[in-house]
C-alpha cells in the first residue's frame, strides 16, 4: 500500500488572519456559513498583528482516543487521521477537555463534537488559503523549510566568524 | 430559503425593539447594504431633520452577500443624514457584519436617542440595549477590548465611536478592529448624538448557503481571476501605498492644501520606506486582510521611533499618505505613522481632518488666520507638531479653532469668514481626498456629483488612468446595457467619461449593496469580477435568480434613491455647498506640477458643464439635476416614501 502520511502543515507567520478557512470549512462539511462550525479556527492576538490558524493534529498517541469511555474514535491509517464514530459517541465531551490543542469541538447547534477529517483527503482550508499558511504535505516534509532556515543562520553565523577572525589578525 | 436574515428596528428614546423579515421583493429591489439603506434612510427621516437630533435614523447593514462564499462579503454599510450636511454613508471591512448575520441580523434601524450611553447587543436574534457606562470614553481599541470583557465573550465583534465620535466631531468614524474604518461624513457623530457608542454582535446561527458546492466552486474561480491580477498582487505587498509613487510622479497629489498637485522630497513616506522601517517589528509576512478576503491589502506596523515607539497599527492607507504628508507637506514617517494611529485611535476621518488642516495652515499663511484664533500655535505647512497639535484639538475639541474645525469645513468657514471658503476644496460639505483632478476630467466629475460629496469611493473610473485599449474599455462599458457612444483611452480627454463615470456609479452601488469590497471590481484592475459574475454568485449563494441586467437596475434604482435624499435636502445644481458644483481653483487654477500633458490643466468650465449635462441624461434627470417623472415611474420609485419596511 501506498504510504499516506500527509498532515496539515500550519506557519502562522503566513496567516493573513482572513478565515477563509473556517468559512469553506463549515460550507464543505455543513453547507451552511458558520464560523461556529468550523473545525479549524484562526486564534488571533490582534494588537500584536499576529494570528495562528488551529486544528487537529491527529496525534499518532491521540489523547481523545484513549480517554474515550466507549470506544468512539479511532486511527483511520489510510489517511492517517482520527475519526469519530457518531453512532457510538455518546457525547460526554470527554475528548473535548482532554485534547491538548482544544482541536476537539463541540457543537451548540448539534449538541455533538466535531473534529478535522481532513476533508476526506482534499483539505479545503488548504485549497482556499491562497498564502498556504495552512498546506498538506508528507510528515517528513514539515521539518524541512525550519531546517533550511535554522542552516541558513548557521552559515551566517559561520561567516560572520571567518570574517571576525581574519579581522583580529 | 437562503436569505432569512432579519432587519431590526431600535428605538434609543423608548427602549422598543422591532424584528421584521425582509421581503424578496424588496430584495430584489434593493439587494442589501447600501441600496436597501437608501430606500431605509428615505424612509426613516424626514425633510430637514437635525443630523445631531434624535430624528435622525441611523442605518447598519451588511451586504445581501454577507458572510456567504462570494468572497470579500465583509463590508460594513452606515447610513444617517450627514452632521455635513447632506446624505451620510460610509462602507468599512473587517469582521463585524459576518458576526451581525451569524447573530441572526442583517439590517439594523437606529432611531431616537438614548438618554445615557448605552450599547447594542446583538447576540443569536436577540439585541439587547445595555449600559455603556464603563465604555464611553474610551478609544477604538479599549472600547472593543472593554465590551469583550464585559460580555465575557472573546469572539464578539464590535463597531464603535472613539473620542471624536462622542464629542460630535462632524466627520467622525465608525471603527471595527484596529483600524476598519466608516470614513467620511460622520456617521460616528451621529452615533454619538444618540450615547450609542457601539454595536456588539456574536452569534452561532447558520446562514445558509443555496448551492454550497458551486459556490465553493465559484469562490476558487474568483480567488484565482482576483489574485492573478498584478494590481491585486501589488496591493497584497505594499497596501494600497503602491498607487503613490505613480500619482505623485505624473502630479496628481493634492499639496499644500492646493497650491500644488505634486510632494516633492517624499522617498520616505513611500511604502517601501515604511516596510524598511518596520521590518524588525513586522516581519517579512506583514500584511492582514478582513473577512474571506485574498487580496490582504492591509499592512501591519509598529512605529518604529518617537514618543510612540512600539505602538501597533495597522495601514497607513494612500489617503493618509495624502492627508498627513503631501497636503500639509510633511515628508516625514515618523509623522505619518503617528497620525495615522491617532487617528485610528481618537476615531476620525483621516482623510476630512487632514484636508481641513491643511486648508487652515493655507489660511494662516495667507494671514486669514492668525496667532489668536490659533492660539498661538504656528500652523505652518510642513510642521509635524502642528499637525499633531491640532488633530488632537479637533477631536478633543480644544481651542477656538480645533472646536470650530470639527464643524466640518463649511461651518468653520462661515465662522472663520472673510474669503475662506474660496480656499476650502470640498463637494456637498465633505473635503476631497488628497487626489488633484485638474487633469483628469473623469475623477473631476465623480467627485462633483458623488451622493456623498467629494468622494473617489462612489463613481470612480480609477482605470481611466491606465489608458486601456479601445476594446477593453468597449467590452468593460457596454455591459451589461448596451453603450455604442464614444470612449477614449486619454485620461485627459472629456469625450465619453460621463459614460463611465455613470457605469462605475452603478457598479459601485451594486457591490456596495452585495456586500463585496471595491478592490475585486473594474475598480483598480480591467479584468476583475463584474455583473457576469454577481450574478453567478448570488444564485449560488442566496438562491436569488437576478440577470447581470437586473443588478444593473436594482444599483441605478438605489442611485436614484439617494438622489432623491439629497435632492429632499436641499441639493440644486451650481450650489457650490450643496450641488454638483467643484470649488473655482479646479477652474481658474493651472496645476503648477507633473508630467508634460499635467502641467497647465485646469477644468475646461464650459466641457465639464457638458460633461454634467450628459450624465444627468444617462441618469434621467433634468438640467437641472431633478429626476424626470418617466424615469421615477421606470424605476419603480414615484411613490417614495412608500413605507414598506
Amino acid at each position: 500500500m501506498e504510504p499516506m502520511g500527509k498532515v496539515l502543515s500550519i506557519t502562522p507567520e503566513k496567516c493573513t488572519g482572513c478565515r477563509l478557512c473556517e468559512l469553506v470549512c463549515s460550507v464543505f462539511h455543513d453547507g451552511v456559513s458558520n464560523a461556529a462550525r468550523s473545525r479549524i479556527k484562526v486564534m488571533k492576538w490582534e494588537t500584536e498583528g499576529l494570528y495562528i490558524p488551529m486544528s487537529c493534529q491527529q496525534c499518532q498517541d491521540a489523547p481523545c482516543m484513549t480517554v474515550c469511555p466507549v470506544k468512539a474514535i479511532s486511527r483511520d491509517e489510510t489517511l492517517s487521521r482520527v475519526m469519530v464514530d457518531h453512532n457510538i459517541c455518546i457525547g460526554c465531551r470527554s475528548c473535548v477537555a482532554v485534547c491538548p490543542f482544544g482541536a476537539m469541538n463541540f457543537s451548540v447547534i448539534d449538541r455533538k463534537n466535531f473534529k478535522c477529517d481532513l476533508c476526506d483527503g482534499d483539505p479545503q482550508c488548504v485549497r482556499f488559503c491562497d498564502m498556504k499558511a495552512v498546506d498538506y504535505v508528507e510528515a517528513d516534509r514539515v521539518s524541512i523549510a525550519k531546517k533550511r532556515a535554522a542552516a541558513e543562520k548557521i552559515t551566517i553565523a559561520q561567516r560572520q566568524a571567518i570574517a571576525l577572525e581574519s579581522e583580529s589578525h | 430559503m437562503a436569505l432569512n436574515r432579519k432587519l431590526a428596528i431600535i428605538d434609543l428614546s423608548t427602549g422598543k425593539i422591532e424584528v421584521k423579515s425582509i421581503p424578496i421583493e424588496i430584495r430584489k429591489k434593493f439587494l442589501g447594504g447600501r441600496g436597501l439603506d437608501a430606500y431605509l434612510l428615505y424612509n426613516h427621516t424626514k425633510q430637514g431633520c437635525d443630523p445631531l437630533g434624535p430624528d435622525n435614523t441611523v442605518m447598519v447593514s451588511g451586504g445581501v452577500l454577507c458572510a456567504t462564499l462570494a468572497s470579500a462579503t465583509s463590508r460594513c454599510h452606515v447610513m444617517a443624514k450627514s452632521p455635513l450636511g447632506m446624505l451620510g454613508s460610509c462602507n468599512m471591512g473587517g469582521f463585524f457584519t459576518p458576526e451581525l448575520a451569524w447573530a441572526g441580523f442583517h439590517h439594523l434601524v437606529i432611531k431616537g436617542k438614548a438618554e445615557k450611553p448605552v450599547y447594542l447587543w446583538v447576540h443569536n436574534g436577540k439585541i439587547e440595549i445595555r449600559d455603556a457606562k464603563n465604555i464611553w470614553g474610551k478609544t477604538v481599541t479599549d472600547a472593543q477590548w472593554a465590551i469583550r470583557d464585559e460580555l465575557g465573550d472573546e469572539d464578539v465583534k464590535s463597531l464603535v465611536i472613539g473620542p471624536a465620535g462622542e464629542n460630535l466631531v462632524r466627520y467622525a468614524n465608525v471603527m471595527t478592529g484596529i483600524k476598519n474604518s466608516g470614513g467620511r461624513t460622520g456617521m460616528g457623530a451621529v452615533m454619538g448624538s444618540k450615547n450609542l457608542k457601539a454595536v456588539a454582535a456574536r452569534g452561532t446561527m447558520d446562514i445558509k448557503i443555496a448551492h454550497p458546492k458551486e459556490a465553493l466552486e465559484y469562490n476558487k474561480r474568483f480567488i484565482e481571476q482576483i489574485t492573478s491580477a498584478k494590481v491585486n498582487q501589488t496591493q497584497g505587498t505594499l497596501g494600497t501605498p503602491f498607487i503613490w509613487g505613480a500619482t505623485n510622479s505624473w502630479g496628481g497629489v493634492r499639496t499644500r492644501n492646493f497650491q500644488y498637485n505634486q510632494m516633492l522630497y517624499c522617498d520616505e513616506v513611500e511604502p517601501e520606506s515604511i516596510d524598511d522601517n518596520c521590518t524588525e517589528t513586522i516581519g517579512p509576512y506583514h500584511m492582514t486582510g478582513c473577512f474571506g478576503c485574498q487580496v490582504h491589502c492591509r499592512a501591519k506596523y509598529k512605529i518604529p521611533t518617537g514618543p510612540y515607539a512600539g505602538k501597533y497599527d495597522e495601514g497607513p492607507e494612500y489617503t493618509s499618505q495624502g492627508a498627513f504628508s503631501s497636503e500639509p507637506d510633511i515628508p516625514s514617517l515618523e509623522n505619518l505613522l503617528v497620525a495615522n494611529h491617532l487617528v485610528d485611535q481618537w476615531g476620525v476621518d483621516n482623510l476630512e481632518i487632514g484636508s481641513l488642516i491643511s486648508w487652515a495652515m493655507e489660511l494662516y499663511e495667507l494671514g486669514i488666520l492668525t496667532n489668536k484664533e490659533t492660539d498661538g500655535l504656528e500652523l505652518r505647512f510642513g510642521s509635524s507638531e502642528a499637525l499633531l497639535e491640532m488633530i488632537e484639538r479637533i477631536c478633543f475639541r480644544k481651542g477656538w479653532l480645533g472646536n470650530v474645525l470639527a464643524e466640518g469645513g463649511i461651518i468653520a468657514s462661515e465662522k472663520i469668514g472673510k474669503n475662506s471658503f474660496d480656499y476650502l476644496i470640498q463637494v456637498k460639505g465633505m473635503s476631497n481626498l488628497h487626489s488633484d483632478e485638474r487633469a483628469t476630467p473623469a475623477l473631476a466629475l465623480n467627485i462633483a456629483t458623488s451622493s456623498r460629496g467629494s468622494d473617489h469611493l462612489r463613481s470612480r473610473p480609477a482605470i481611466d488612468l491606465y489608458h486601456l485599449p479601445q476594446e477593453v474599455m468597449r467590452r468593460i462599458y457596454s455591459s451589461p446595457v448596451p453603450y455604442d457612444g464614444p470612449l477614449s483611452s486619454e485620461h485627459t480627454e472629456y469625450i465619453g467619461k460621463p459614460w463611465q463615470v455613470f457605469w462605475h456609479e452603478n457598479c459601485y452601488m451594486g457591490v456596495d449593496s452585495m456586500g463585496i469590497c471595491k478592490y475585486h471590481t473594474t475598480f483598480l484592475g480591467a479584468t476583475l469580477p463584474n455583473f457576469e459574475d454577481w450574478s453567478r454568485v448570488l444564485y449560488y449563494n442566496t438562491g436569488l435568480e437576478l440577470t447581470p441586467r437586473e443588478i444593473w437596475d436594482a444599483a441605478v434604482r438605489s442611485n436614484m434613491m439617494e438622489r432623491l435624499f439629497n435632492l429632499r435636502e436641499g441639493l440644486t445644481r451650481y450650489d457650490l455647498k450643496k450641488g454638483d458644483m467643484l470649488n473655482h481653483r479646479y477652474f481658474d487654477e493651472p496645476a503648477r506640477r507633473g508630467a508634460l500633458d499635467v502641467v497647465g490643466r485646469v477644468i475646461d468650465r464650459e466641457k465639464f458643464e457638458k460633461m454634467i449635462d450628459e450624465l444627468y441624461e444617462y441618469k434621467g434627470l433634468d438640467k437641472n439635476g431633478v429626476p424626470k417623472p418617466e424615469t421615477l415611474k421606470k424605476l419603480g420609485l414615484e411613490k417614495e416614501p412608500s413605507h414598506l419596511l
